[in-house]
């Protein structure tokens, strides 16, 4: 096949991927719509199966003399704890989903992540065959950046998935991913040969890492800004019960599950971003001569990596809520949309490989 | 966040009983503050400064205070576009440069938030390393008695007697990589091991603290690598055409050394090491088959030279671009830029050749519209000529609205205004691609206007005024060089991936202390297991089941 027949199945795959996670997100919306707004009698059924479910795997281990609380796992009794939010899929039994208290079966959500699976394999195709098409890395300009990084998005969504109940998440997850395809259109740059400075490995090794860890602080940041609604709800003894805002609210985990998930999300990605921070200076001082030079988009990786940084400090910091510290990990995640959006296309520097 | 003015009240830096026992005699203007000293004070600032929340300021008003020099032009990166802006904006630009936001990362006010930063770290990390130096030696602590307190704790009946239990615990946990502490063997008053000490103490982990450590260590080997290339660091930037050299000396003549050399205030400038590069041919290529933006994209671009490590060393053919330095010792050229630079023949009116020499033209655009500075100075009164160049341009254009339309030299056009008077007014330096013509006059055609002379490439034309002949003889390129000595990189670069390395292990190793403890309860043994877990562990429990069950595997469980 030739460049133009590969690269223009690389564009159809991006449409047919634009209509799959549309799907995707539609179904997700539908699972959405039938949480159960939990009520009063509701929560003491729920509670009730909670416990059951919590001392299942309790046996494992023979209670002694103290009763009950001393050989059950602490980690049951926080689900149990946990549930006075009784819809907390996220850990349905402790800290790991280990297979014991198998979650409930969601046609809609698991119609959702099926299609969005396949979305995620169309994007994949769409940017092995852009690759193809021009023989190289497809990551020469803002069309391709946007499209692999929203494909790896997708991908890291798509395997963390697999390996506990993220169903809850995946309306806003396919939301995002639907809006930057979206945006790929608009940048669409037709396919052709690297400009010279992006001639080297460094290109893969640089920007593959950024693009991973783009993708963690992505879900961290909508995990993060979810805790942010949760906590809200959660610390004002008020649970909304009415609404898309009790849907809502009902179908997420707990505040501390979401915190959990969210920062542990930001610790693996964090020390990617240092990755791509010295990989970019070790190829900046082969290309350009020199490892640092605060070219705009040098600095932007800077500033996103000591929003982080603090972020995790904030963690560590006695007397700093979590809600502070999250809104601090929101401030780089806005950072890093200003590094890819703002950055790539409006400030002079050595970065301007936009193709716009 | 609080603030370091309001915080005199701070109760942990001023809680004395002679503060708050006076309180209630106090008059409202009267505040009698406890006197601390200078000692005191100094005591307080350091606590204040290295403490969590103080770092943690400085490190959001660091992210803040970088911003600025991303928006607007630095001098460090782009003097041109400075200077450019200052022109633009008299009354904003010039308080904007005394508040050094064109050289932000120089500023004093950026390197006071960097060194503050990192004298908060060096203040909170060293008293951190102290610690951790103890605690390695020291070993795990004593267990606490009563292990139901701690965050987890399981407790097991177990088929076995208490010392055997125990024996087991010590060996699963050595297993299991724990430190563990030794067995105590001071026994209670009965002769038998006591309450007290019967138990086991294993912690694991400490590689997480180190890792810490070595990270906010690494940072401060970061600084400092960046301090000796900027200290002992130079560069060069110069400009060659095409069969030219350059030799790397400030000792060389005008033709062929450095247009700029930057050099820290430690560096013997004499002592330059010798090399020579001869450019022998630049090659470059733009995208002529993608349409729309892509149209005209560099797509390839190297340099084939001559090099001499000295001027007495053996030449050597190398090919270098844009990924792919030289290399003299410790000292790169890197290939940075290219363009042209027409050869141009200025004869005088007896047909004697009083110029031929590439000039170089600086593109201006992705176009390669370029401008450049034609200086005879065998003529008397001297001429020169203010050039625009343009490697691809229709005739209409040339005259009229001189700007390329592909950097490709498809169709080259130069377009040059005379000028006439002294070419060097008083000897000063000047640039060599722009005309001073502070001492010049623009000769006017009979219409009267500027003097314009459009030439193709392989044209001659009349200088109006008898003055002569201009002939565009032919197009070599030019090669953009920059010579660069940093050596500080080695050292920065060294510092990052143990920075790294640390911030890996700090952030996935988990630091864990696990207690067991035997008692005999009617004639049965119970084993219970605490876990502590310093700073957020959400996976500590898993951790304790897994002790657990491996203690249980090894000691059959009591049927019961």
């Amino acid at each position: 096949m030739n460049p133009e027949t590969l690269a223009s199945y690389s564009n159809l795959s991006v449409y047919a991927a634009m209509l799959v996670v549309m799907l995707a997100m539609l179904a997700f919306v539908v699972d959405l719509a039938q949480t159960r707004v939990r009520t009063l009698h509701d929560a003491s059924v729920a509670d009730a199966t909670a416990a059951d479910a919590s001392e299942a795997p309790a046996p494992v281990l023979a209670n002694a003399s103290s009763g009950a609380s001393v050989g059950a796992r602490p980690s049951s009794a926080r689900a149990a704890s946990d549930a006075t939010n009784p819809a907390d899929p996220f850990y349905p039994a402790g800290p790991v989903d280990d297979g014991t208290a198998a979650p409930v079966r969601r046609q809609w959500a698991g119609m959702g992540l099926s299609l969005f699976s396949l979305g995620t394999l169309l994007m994949l195709a769409a940017v092995v065959l852009r690759g193809l098409s021009v023989m190289r890395a497809p990551w020469g300009n803002m069309y391709e950046f946007l499209l692999t990084g929203t494909m790896v998005i997708a991908l890291v969504f798509t395997i963390l998935a697999m390996t506990r109940d993220l169903r809850w998440m995946g309306s806003f997850v396919s939301a995002v991913v639907l809006l930057m395809l979206g945006m790929c259109l608009v940048v669409y740059t037709d396919a052709s040969q690297l400009m010279p400075a992006l001639k080297s490995y460094w290109l893969v090794i640089h920007v593959s890492v950024a693009f991973v860890s783009t993708a963690l602080f992505t879900i961290g940041a909508i995990a993060a800004a979810l805790f942010l609604f949760k906590d809200a709800s959660e610390s004002l003894g008020v649970v909304p019960t009415k609404g898309l805002k009790g849907k809502l609210y009902a179908a997420t985990p707990s505040a501390k599950a979401l915190d959990r998930f969210s920062y542990s999300l930001h610790i693996a990605s964090f020390p990617l971003w240092t990755f791509t921070l010295i990989a970019g200076a070790i190829w900046a001082e082969n290309a350009w001569g020199r490892y640092w030079g605060w070219d705009p988009k040098e600095v932007w990786t800077f500033v996103i990596w000591v929003v982080y940084a603090a972020y995790l400090h904030a963690r560590a910091t006695t007397g700093w809520k979590i809600r502070s510290a999250t809104w601090i990990a929101l401030a780089g995640y806005a950072c890093i949309l200003i590094n890819f959006f703002v950055v790539n296309k409006f400030f002079v520097g050595k970065h301007s490989y936009s193709g716009m | 966040m609080r603030r370091h003015g309001s915080s005199t009240k701070d109760p942990a830096a001023h809680e004395t009983p002679a503060a708050s026992g006076t309180t209630e005699t106090r008059r409202p203007d009267d505040v009698q503050q406890p006197d601390i000293g200078v000692l005191g004070l100094l005591r307080w600032a350091w606590r204040q400064l290295t403490s969590m929340r103080t770092a943690l300021f400085l490190l959001l008003l660091l992210a803040v205070a970088a911003v600025p020099g991303s928006v607007w032009p630095q001098r460090s990166v782009d003097p041109v576009r400075v200077r450019t802006y200052l022109q633009e904006h008299t009354t904003a630009g010039p308080w904007m440069d005394r508040l050094r936001l064109f050289d932000v990362y120089s500023s004093p006010w950026f390197a006071a938030i960097y060194l503050l930063l990192f004298i908060s770290l060096i203040g909170c990390v060293l008293p951190r390393c102290r610690v951790l130096w103890r605690e390695t030696r020291g070993g795990p602590v004593r267990a606490p008695l009563r292990l139901a307190r701690l965050p987890e704790h399981r407790e097991v009946e177990v088929a076995a007697t208490p010392e055997h239990a125990l024996e087991t615990a010590r060996r699963v946990l050595g297993r299991q990589r724990f430190r563990l502490r030794p067995a105590d063997t001071s026994v209670d008053a009965t002769g038998a091991p006591g309450q007290a000490t019967a138990y086991v103490s294993a912690e694991k982990g400490f590689l997480r603290e180190l890792g810490n450590l070595v990270f906010h260590l690494a940072l401060i080997g970061v600084l400092i690598g960046v301090a000796v290339g900027h200290l002992w660091g130079w560069k060069g930037d110069v400009i060659v055409p095409a069969t030219r050299t350059f030799a790397n000396s400030i000792f060389s003549d005008t033709q062929g050394s450095f247009d700029t050399l930057a050099a820290g205030p430690l560096v013997d400038l004499e002592d330059l090491p010798p090399f020579i590069v001869r450019v022998n041919e630049v090659n470059v290529a733009f995208e002529t088959g993608a349409g729309g933006s892509q149209f005209g994209q560099p797509r390839f671009f190297d340099a084939s030279v001559t090099t001499q490590d000295s001027p007495t060393a053996a030449p050597r053919n190398q090919v270098m671009s844009v990924n792919n330095p030289l290399h003299f010792g410790s000292t790169s050229v890197f290939l940075l830029g290219n363009g042209y630079a027409p050869v141009i023949t200025v004869r005088d009116k007896t047909g004697k050749v009083v110029m031929r020499e590439p000039v170089v033209f600086r593109p201006q655009d992705n176009n390669y519209t370029s401008t450049g500075a034609v200086k005879v100075r065998a003529t008397s009164p001297q001429l020169g000529f203010e050039g625009i160049f343009a490697p691809t341009i229709s005739d209409q254009n040339l005259r009229a609205n001189p700007v390329s339309d592909f950097p490709g030299p498809a169709l080259p056009g130069l377009l040059l205004t005379l000028w006439q008077g002294e070419l060097f007014p008083d000897g000063a330096p000047q640039s060599v691609y722009a005309l001073d013509t502070s001492k010049m006059t623009q000769p006017k055609t009979a219409a009267g206007l500027p003097v314009r002379i459009a030439l193709r490439l392989g044209e001659t034309k009349a200088i109006a005024g008898d003055r002569g002949t201009v002939t565009f003889e032919s197009l070599p390129r030019f090669a953009g060089l920059s010579v660069r000595y940093d050596p500080g990189k080695e050292l920065t670069l060294a510092c990052s991936l143990l920075a790294l390395a640390g911030l890996i292990a700090s952030l996935t190793i988990r630091r864990r202390r696990v207690f067991v403890r035997v008692r005999e309860q009617d004639g049965r043994t119970l084993l219970m297991v605490g876990g502590l877990a310093k700073g957020e562990d959400v996976r500590l429990g898993d951790a304790v089941d897994r002790v657990t069950e491996s203690i249980l595997e090894e000691l059959p469980r009591h049927e019961s």
